[in-house]
C-alpha cells in the first residue's frame, strides 16, 4: 500500500480516538464472521441459546463437517488451483503481448476484456451448459476448472498488463540482441520481472475459483464434482437445523480468503485496486 | 454483441503477417500474436461463444426432451412474447433495480465515509483496513449462510438484540416476510460490498494533492467545505468507476441471493439473475431463460457505456 510520504503519523489524543473509533467499526462490521466462528466452535444445540463467547472449545461441530465435507473441500483445492494454472498460462503471454509488442488492434482487445467483465455468469452457463453436454465436459473437473478460469482470467489480463507496459522495452530488446528469441526473453527476463503481478493475479483467481458457486451448480448434475461451497449450500438445503456443522463448514470454506489477508496483504488491496482501477 | 465483433477484429492482422513487417518488430507479426492467441481464443469460447449462444437460443424451443433429442426449433418470438407476460419477470426487473441501487447506494456512502475516516493518520490504521476486506473476500455464498443464521426469526442473534434491547416488540421476520425480504438480501449485500468501495476510494483520496488541502486550510476552510468543494471533484473519475464496476456486478449477483433466500418468500426476492438460472436449469426451458438473460446484459450493457467512457482516458494511454 503506497502512502504519501507528506504528514508523517503524529500519535496524539485524536490519534488515539480515531485508533479507538476503527476498532469500533472493525467490530461491528466483523461482527457476522466472529458469530459464524462462534458457533462453530458451540458444541450441541446452540439453537435458541448460543452464548456470546464459546465458552469451552469444542470441535465436534468441525470434525462432523470435515467427515462429510472433506471430499468437496479437495475438489475445490484441485479446481481453484487448476483455474490458477489456466489463467496465469494464458494472461500471462497475453498481457506482454499487449503491453510490449504494438500489435495492432491491442487497444481494442483490452477494450473486450473490460467488457467481459460485465457478462453475467449465468449467461454464460445458460450458454456453456449445452455446449458442455455435447463434448462431454458436464460432470467434470477439467470442465470446471476451464470454466472458473473464465473468472479470474479478464482481471489477470488487466492487471499483468497494465504491470507490463512500465517494463522498459530497452530490456527486452536487449535480449534479442543476445540472440534470444521472444519466448525465451518473455520467460527468463518479463516473468521474473512480473513477479509479484503474477502473485497477485494468482491469488485473485485462485480466490475467485474458490468462490464460484454459479458454475459449481449448474455445470454439475451429479455429486461427482462437488467444491464445498455448492456442498454447503446443499447441507443448508437439508439439514438446515445444524447450524453448528453448517458453520464450521462456513469457516472452513472461509480459510483461504484468511490465509490471503494475512500472508499478502499488500497483494490483496493492490489487486483489488489494480484490477479494476487501472 | 459488441465483444464478437471487436475481438475478431485481430483476424486481418494474422493475416497480414505475410507481408513486412511494421513498426519496431524485426521478425513478422505472427510469432508475436502467438503470445495472445490462446487468451483470445480463450475468450471467444467462454465470453464470445455464450453471447452469441443465447441471442440465438432464445429463438429456440428449449424444453427437457431437447437433451435426449437434441432437437431445438426455432420458434420465433414466443419465447419472447411468454417471458414479457409473465408477471415473474416484471417483478424481477423491478427487484433487480432495487436490489442493485439499494446495494450501490448503502455500499458506496458507508465505503465513502470509512476511506475518509480512514484517511487521516493513526495506530493500526492499515492493519484495520486491511481485516475490514474480509467480507469481499469470502466466499458470498459463506456469507450469505452466516447472515442466513444472523438473520434468523427465532434463533437469529439480530432479534435477539433488538428486542432484548426494546427496539422491537416482536421478532422482525427478516427473511420469511416478502414485504422485508428484499430489504434484508440489499443490507447483507451491502455489508459484502463496503469493503471494495471502501479500498478504491481510499485510493483515489491518497492521489489527491495535500497541497491542495494546505492551501485551503489557509484559506480558513472548514472540514465540510474541503469536502465538497476539493475532495468530492477530484474525488469525481474515481466515484464514477466504482460506481459503475458495483452496478455491473451486482446486477447480476446470484449466488447471495440463492443462498440466503432461494428468490422467495413468494418470489419477493426474484432478480433477473435468479429467474435466468430458475427457468433454464430448474423449469429446463432454456430459451426462456436466455431471454432473461439477455435483458440482464441489455440493463448491463447500458451501463458499461459509462464504465468504458469513465475509462476512456485511461484507456487511451495504454499501448
Amino acid at each position: 500500500m503506497s502512502r504519501t510520504p507528506t504528514a508523517p503519523a503524529r500519535p496524539g489524543p485524536r490519534s488515539v480516538v480515531s485508533t479507538a473509533a476503527a476498532l469500533a467499526i472493525l467490530v461491528v462490521l466483523l461482527f457476522p464472521l466472529y458469530w459464524m466462528v462462534n458457533i462453530a466452535l458451540q458444541p450441541g444445540e446452540g439453537l435458541a441459546s448460543t452464548r456470546w463467547l464459546p465458552t469451552g472449545l469444542g470441535w465436534s461441530n468441525f470434525s462432523r463437517a470435515l467427515s462429510s465435507q472433506g471430499d468437496s473441500l479437495v475438489t475445490s483445492l484441485v479446481v481453484a488451483l487448476g483455474a490458477v494454472v489456466v489463467c496465469l498460462a494464458l494472461a500471462a503471454p497475453a498481457a506482454y503481448g499487449l503491453a510490449q509488442l504494438g500489435l495492432r488492434g491491442s487497444g481494442t482487445m483490452v477494450f473486450s476484456t473490460l467488457i467481459t467483465q460485465m457478462v453475467p455468469g449465468i449467461v454464460i452457463a445458460n450458454a456453456l451448459y449445452s455446449a458442455y453436454v455435447d463434448l462431454g465436459l458436464v460432470n467434470s473437473l477439467p470442465g470446471l476448472i476451464l470454466a472458473d478460469a473464465s473468472l479470474g482470467l479478464p482481471f489477470s489480463i488487466v492487471l499483468l498488463r497494465s504491470f507490463m507496459v512500465s517494463i522498459p522495452t530497452e530490456v527486452v530488446e536487449a535480449a534479442l540482441v543476445d540472440g534470444a528469441n521472444r519466448f525465451t526473453a518473455f520467460v527468463r527476463i518479463v516473468l521474473p520481472m512480473s513477479r509479484n503481478a503474477l502473485i497477485t493475479s494468482g491469488l485473485f483467481s485462485f480466490l475467485f475459483a474458490w468462490s464460484d458457486f454459479m458454475f459449481a451448480l449448474t455445470l454439475n448434475t451429479t455429486d461427482d464434482v462437488k467444491p464445498i461451497t455448492l456442498s454447503m449450500y446443499e447441507y443448508i438445503g437439508a439439514h438446515v437445523s445444524d447450524w453448528g456443522a453448517v458453520m464450521a463448514t462456513a469457516v472452513v470454506s472461509a480459510v483461504p480468503a484468511a490465509i490471503l489477508l494475512v500472508l499478502a496483504q499488500k497483494y490483496v488491496a493492490a489487486g483489488i485496486t489494480g484490477g479494476s482501477v487501472k | 454483441m459488441a465483444v464478437t465483433a471487436t475481438t475478431s477484429a485481430p483476424a486481418p492482422a494474422t493475416g497480414g503477417a505475410a507481408g513486412p513487417a511494421r513498426g519496431r518488430g524485426r521478425r513478422g507479426a505472427l510469432p508475436r500474436w502467438c503470445f495472445v492467441a490462446p487468451a483470445l481464443l480463450y475468450m471467444l469460447a467462454f465470453f464470445g461463444y455464450p453471447l452469441v449462444r443465447n441471442i440465438v437460443m432464445s429463438f429456440q424451443h428449449y424444453t427437457p426432451r431437447t437433451f435426449f433429442t437434441g432437437e431445438s426449433p426455432f420458434n420465433g418470438l414466443d419465447n419472447w412474447r411468454a417471458v414479457l407476460d409473465n408477471p415473474l419477470f416484471k417483478d424481477s426487473l423491478w427487484h433487480t433495480l432495487l436490489f442493485t441501487l439499494g446495494s450501490l447506494a448503502g455500499q458506496f456512502l458507508i465505503g465513502l465515509a470509512l476511506a475518509v475516516f480512514f484517511s487521516r493518520r493513526f495506530r493500526l490504521s492499515g492493519f484495520v483496513r486491511a481485516v475490514l476486506l474480509l467480507p469481499w473476500l469470502v466466499p458470498m455464498v459463506v456469507s450469505a449462510v452466516v447472515w442466513r443464521k444472523l438473520l434468523d426469526q427465532d434463533t437469529g442473534v439480530i432479534n435477539t438484540l433488538l428486542t432484548d434491547l426494546g427496539l422491537a416488540d416482536a421478532p422482525v421476520h427478516w427473511l420469511s416476510s416478502p414485504s422485508v425480504a428484499l430489504l434484508s438480501a440489499i443490507l447483507v449485500n451491502i455489508w459484502v460490498g463496503i469493503p471494495f468501495n471502501m479500498v478504491i476510494l481510499y485510493g483515489g483520496l491518497q492521489e489527491i494533492p495535500r497541497d491542495l488541502y494546505e492551501a485551503a486550510a489557509l484559506d480558513g476552510a472548514g472540514a465540510w467545505r474541503v469536502f465538497r468543494s476539493i475532495t468530492l471533484p477530484m474525488l469525481r473519475p474515481v466515484v464514477t468507476v466504482v460506481l459503475v464496476l458495483g452496478f455491473m456486478s451486482t446486477v447480476k449477483i446470484l449466488d447471495l441471493i440463492l443462498a440466503l433466500t432461494g428468490g422467495g418468500p413468494a418470489d419477493a426476492t426474484q432478480t433477473l439473475g435468479t429467474v435466468t438460472y430458475h427457468m433454464s436449469f430448474q423449469q429446463l426451458d432454456f430459451g426462456q431463460g436466455a431471454v432473461v438473460g439477455n435483458v440482464l446484459i441489455l440493463v448491463s450493457a447500458v451501463f458499461a457505456v459509462l464504465y468504458l467512457r469513465a475509462n476512456r482516458a485511461d484507456l487511451g494511454q495504454g499501448k
